[in-house]
């Protein structure tokens, strides 16, 4: 009663799904890093866009 | 995470999966009914193990989201809640490939099984609400609601096999005490992979909420954004 064919699925499946649950988290952190840089950028960009608006209107107020 | 911690964890996690598969397949000594077979056992108990430990840490993190109302909490709830999930799943598919040889059949409404299963849905219920349902307060106030009612039913799988008739073996507590593991070899295998799946329930806990961290700071520089865009339009 050794039903090796049984084992052997077991234990595939099991580190099958832990593998590919570990490369979800690992592709889904990689693609959010890349959201963040670029994230950062764009905020950085619109924070200078309105400072440099907010300049002359400055000046002109003085 | 730092990468040094990350790193240490996986490491570890390795060594100690690469020592239960050895005492699995070489150390353990064939269970003298069931055959090859009963291996199985050795890597089924753990990941419920994993299942039930993840679904308990969804209620705690429910229980000081609603009190305290922080972000991280629901973070660390919903990693968990995902991490019980597949180690749930798990759970079921090597008990049903287990089950087919030894009781003829893949299936069998047993109170252990069906209590599992019950356990399985409610989760993938919470699961489906964080993914459908937009990133609101409200709606992770409702998660962790759901989360800590799912919860009760964890006791209620492991007690199953005691209240009532089943055709599952009770293992680890028999019904007269004890456990039902013969020789100190299978013990031995089962703590070491008990060992090896908790490290890796922390090393994926740490690696998936610094995800849901990331995804949280990036839905709250969407927001600024969208406010410097308001402002800046305002000009």
């Amino acid at each position: 009663m050794d039903n090796f064919g049984y084992l052997f699925a077991a234990y595939t499946i099991i580190f099958a799904v832990i593998f590919l649950y570990v490369v979800f988290i690992w592709r889904r952190q990689s693609r959010l890093e890349i959201e963040l840089r670029a994230m950062e950028v764009r905020l950085k960009e619109v924070c200078d866009e309105i400072e440099a608006r907010s300049a002359p209107q400055s000046r002109s107020a003085q | 995470m730092s990468k040094r911690l990350n790193l240490t964890l996986g490491t570890l996690t390795a060594l100690l999966m690469v020592t239960a598969i050895f005492m699995v397949f070489v150390y353990v000594p064939t269970e003298a009914d069931q055959g090859n077979v009963q291996r199985i056992f050795y890597f089924h108990v753990p990941c419920a193990w994993v299942a039930f430990a993840a679904f308990g840490l969804v209620a705690i993190c429910g229980i000081f989201y609603l009190w305290l109302g922080q972000d991280i909490w629901d973070d660390l709830g919903y990693a968990a809640a995902e991490i019980g999930m597949v180690f749930c799943t798990l759970v079921l598919v090597t008990g049903s490939i287990w089950a087919k040889p030894i009781w003829g059949t893949w299936w069998t409404w047993d109170s252990r099984l069906t209590t599992t299963l019950i356990l399985w849905l409610l989760y993938g219920g919470y699961l489906m609400l964080r993914a459908m349902a937009d990133d609101t307060p409200q709606v992770a106030r409702f998660a962790a609601v759901i989360g800590i009612v799912a919860a009760a039913d964890v006791p209620v799988v492991v007690v199953s096999v005691r209240l009532w008739r089943t055709i599952h073996p009770a293992v680890l507590v028999t019904r007269q005490g004890g456990h039902g593991l013969e020789d100190p070899r299978m013990v031995a295998t089962l703590l070491v992979a008990l060992a090896a799946f908790t490290t890796l329930f922390v090393w994926l806990l740490i690696l998936r909420s610094a995800t849901l961290r990331m995804r949280t700071r990036l839905i709250a520089m969407a927001r600024d954004l969208n406010l410097a865009h308001a402002a800046a339009g305002d000009f």
